[in-house]
């Protein structure tokens, strides 16, 4: 029979059920409290002595809030956004990386899909369900950053600062729902959980730790010996910073700081004297900071989306029988 | 045709090179119990999978319900209940709860399901436990909680794969019976098994499989009648006289075979166990039984392929 043979019926049959039981496993579980218990204890450190160093600002920052988010505490040497950075991919790959494989060996696979769903719909409701149980995550971690601020500080955030960190959540899902749909995706190819998981964490640590020194041994492999005009120079840059950006770590940073920090005006590289006539400090409105984290954020969604659309095509492919 | 619930024409699954599902042609009438037997590794999971639409299939065609399980799979799979091999639930799901998540797959409407899904634990008998996590369930339950999700998706017909296996005599005896009760209540059932003796007896047609294709199709009784020779076969256990001399004289009978310690086996072309008790009585014997020898599937299934190998 050929594999074009039309189907009959809608591919989304099934999807609530399969995202409502996600979900509710996931709320409910041992894991989720292990990784909530994780996350308050990367983000309140950095959180807590951020506020410790804000209290003692006394020029008038009209971002105030945002700093809370960014400001490198002197004693902990990092801010919460650089955890962050770390923990939402922890957080995924926690959720996701048995996610598959898991109803092979509990054997429920063939059972499940023996009842009117297809596959399509079972892994979408699956990926959306653990989606949202990190959204439902970040936003409680959100809030609590946020109530924290409003008591230490004792002002309550603008209207614009609200609304940037709003764009930073939404920022912070996209990323997530990279590292959920990278952990899913092994969660179909392997059928062993332990393999799958090590194979997401060997993932999450080559793009932390060796990405960024592989990079750069490129850039400079490309480079001149003798770099002799200002082109030559910033097409290097360039080549470095694209490198970078193949990491879903570097699109959310940028990203981030060019929301919770007003004043950033470029994400690229930038030579000095381009930044000769932009008056310093002088933050840009929320519009223009949206124009430029624009690209990092369709860049963490187009991956989550092609990540995704292989571990269906995967997922399509893959014989039920345990 | 009409009567047909599932309709298989040379059905072909291969893997590379190998034929895993030969060719079968295959009709499972509404109402029986049939019978796919075989030893591992037949094609019988192979040929299930097929009708299901959970694999590709390679050539050939399979009708379930006048569906196309390749085109139409949402509809055969609203209507075909299955028990896979070694079925499996969620272990933190009590019983209510693993069926409650079945039900919403169905789409079956809150106000009914709640019902649907008692009376079908009552129907295997696992009510009183429905409260209860699956992970402490036996295998035994865990097969009937299978059955109980078919009995609550009111299926048309219901396929189980090796529903008995990795069950104790009483389970699958209790399972048996869970499984006629199916059939009482109109349920076509196909299953598969490669214990032949163990599921013979609820089976109205049986097809032999060996090496993905099907070598004998038909009642028990037919098949014996083919592969063992038309005949009725009986035991006699009896003292005291030249027993077997007198069961060669009577009418009927082909041959005397000693088995055991005073005991016969003797093979007729017709019923002839009443003569045969009169007899021995007449020529002194003392009669201790007489017994009619079911024919053996196991029996049939090693007797033909030893043909077969023979005549290749
Ligand atoms: N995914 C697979 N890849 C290759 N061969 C397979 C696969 N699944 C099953 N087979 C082969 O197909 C044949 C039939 O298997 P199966 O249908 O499971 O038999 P049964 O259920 O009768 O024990 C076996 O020889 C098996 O090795
Ligand atoms: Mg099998």
């Amino acid at each position: 029979m050929p594999r074009s043979a039309v189907r009959v019926g809608s591919p989304f049959t099934g999807l609530a059920p399969v995202f409502m039981k996600e979900l509710s496993d996931h709320l409910s579980s041992m894991r989720m409290m292990v990784l909530t218990l994780f996350v308050i204890v990367f983000g309140a450190l950095p959180v807590g002595f951020a506020l410790q160093d804000l209290r003692n600002v006394v020029v008038s920052d009209p971002y105030l809030f945002l700093r809370i988010f960014t400001v490198t505490p002197e004693r902990v040497g990092l801010s919460f956004i650089v955890a962050l950075n770390f923990i939402i991919p922890l957080m995924a790959i926690g959720l996701g990386f048995d996610s598959v494989n898991s109803e092979f060996n509990r054997r429920t696979l063939s059972r499940v899909l023996s009842q009117p769903i297809y596959r399509d719909a079972l892994l979408l409701g699956k990926f959306l369900g653990g989606l949202t149980t990190l959204a439902v995550a970040l936003v409680a971690l959100w809030l609590i950053v946020l109530g924290a601020g409003l008591l230490l500080l004792g002002l309550p955030p603008r209207g614009v600062e609200v609304a940037r960190g709003i764009g930073f959540l939404v920022v912070a899902i996209a990323y997530g729902g990279v590292w959920l749909a990278v952990a899913m995706l092994f969660s179909v190819i392997f059928r062993s959980t332990a393999t799958s998981a090590l194979c997401a964490l060997g993932l999450w640590l080559f793009f932390f730790i060796l990405w960024p020194m592989i990079a750069s041994a490129i850039t400079i492999g490309f480079a001149p010996a003798q770099v002799t005009s200002i082109d030559q120079y910033v097409a290097i840059q360039e080549l470095g910073l694209a490198l970078q950006r193949l990491s879903p770590g570097t699109l959310f940073s940028e990203a981030v700081v060019g929301l919770l920090n007003p004043e950033t005006r470029t994400l690229g590289f930038m030579l000095p004297m381009q930044m000769r006539g932009a008056i310093p400090e002088a933050p840009l409105p929320l519009d223009q900071s949206l124009i430029l984290i624009w690209p990092q954020l369709t860049g963490l969604v187009a991956g989550m989306i092609v990540v995704f659309a292989v571990a269906y095509v995967v997922f399509q492919r893959e014989e039920v029988r345990a | 045709m009409a009567d047909n619930v599932i309709e298989a024409r040379g059905l072909l699954k291969t893997y590379g090179s190998q034929r895993a599902v030969d060719a079968i042609d295959l009709d499972i009438q509404r109402g029986e119990i049939f019978g796919l037997l075989g030893p591992n590794g037949a094609g019988k999971t192979t040929t299930i999978l097929m009708m299901l639409g959970l694999t590709e299939i390679s050539g050939g065609t399979v009708q379930v319900l006048g569906f196309n399980p390749v085109r139409e799979p949402l509809e055969v799979k609203r209507r075909v209940g299955y028990l896979p091999d070694a079925v499996g639930f969620y272990d933190h799901l009590t019983a209510h709860e693993n069926l409650a998540y079945t039900a919403r797959l169905l789409a079956i409407p809150r106000s009914q399901s709640g019902r649907r899904i008692m009376e079908a634990l009552e129907s295997v008998k696992l009510a009183d436990v429905a409260g209860k996590r699956v992970a402490t369930f036996s295998r035994g339950m865990r097969q009937r909680l299978g059955i109980a999700e078919i009995v609550m998706k009111q299926a048309e017909v219901a396929i189980l794969d090796e529903p008995t296996s990795g069950l104790d005599p009483h389970a699958t005896f209790e399972l048996l019976e869970m499984i006629r009760g199916l059939k009482r209540a109109g349920v076509a059932v196909l299953l598969s098994s490669h214990l032949l003796d163990r599921v013979q007896s609820v089976c109205d047609r049986v097809a032999l499989f060996n090496k993905g294709k099907i070598a004998l199709m038909g009642t028990v009784v037919q098949l014996a009648n083919q592969v063992l020779g038309a005949g009725h076969p009986f035991l006699v256990e009896a003292q005291g006289a030249d027993i077997a001399g007198a069961l060669r004289g009577i009418e009927g009978v082909q041959t005397v075979v000693p088995e055991g310690e005073g005991g016969w086996r003797v093979m007729a072309d017709r019923d002839v166990r009443a003569a045969a008790a009169q007899r021995i009585v007449s020529v002194g014997g003392s009669l201790t039984r007489l017994a009619d020898l079911q024919p053996s599937l196991e029996e049939v299934y090693t007797r033909y392929f030893q043909e077969a190998r023979h005549a290749a």
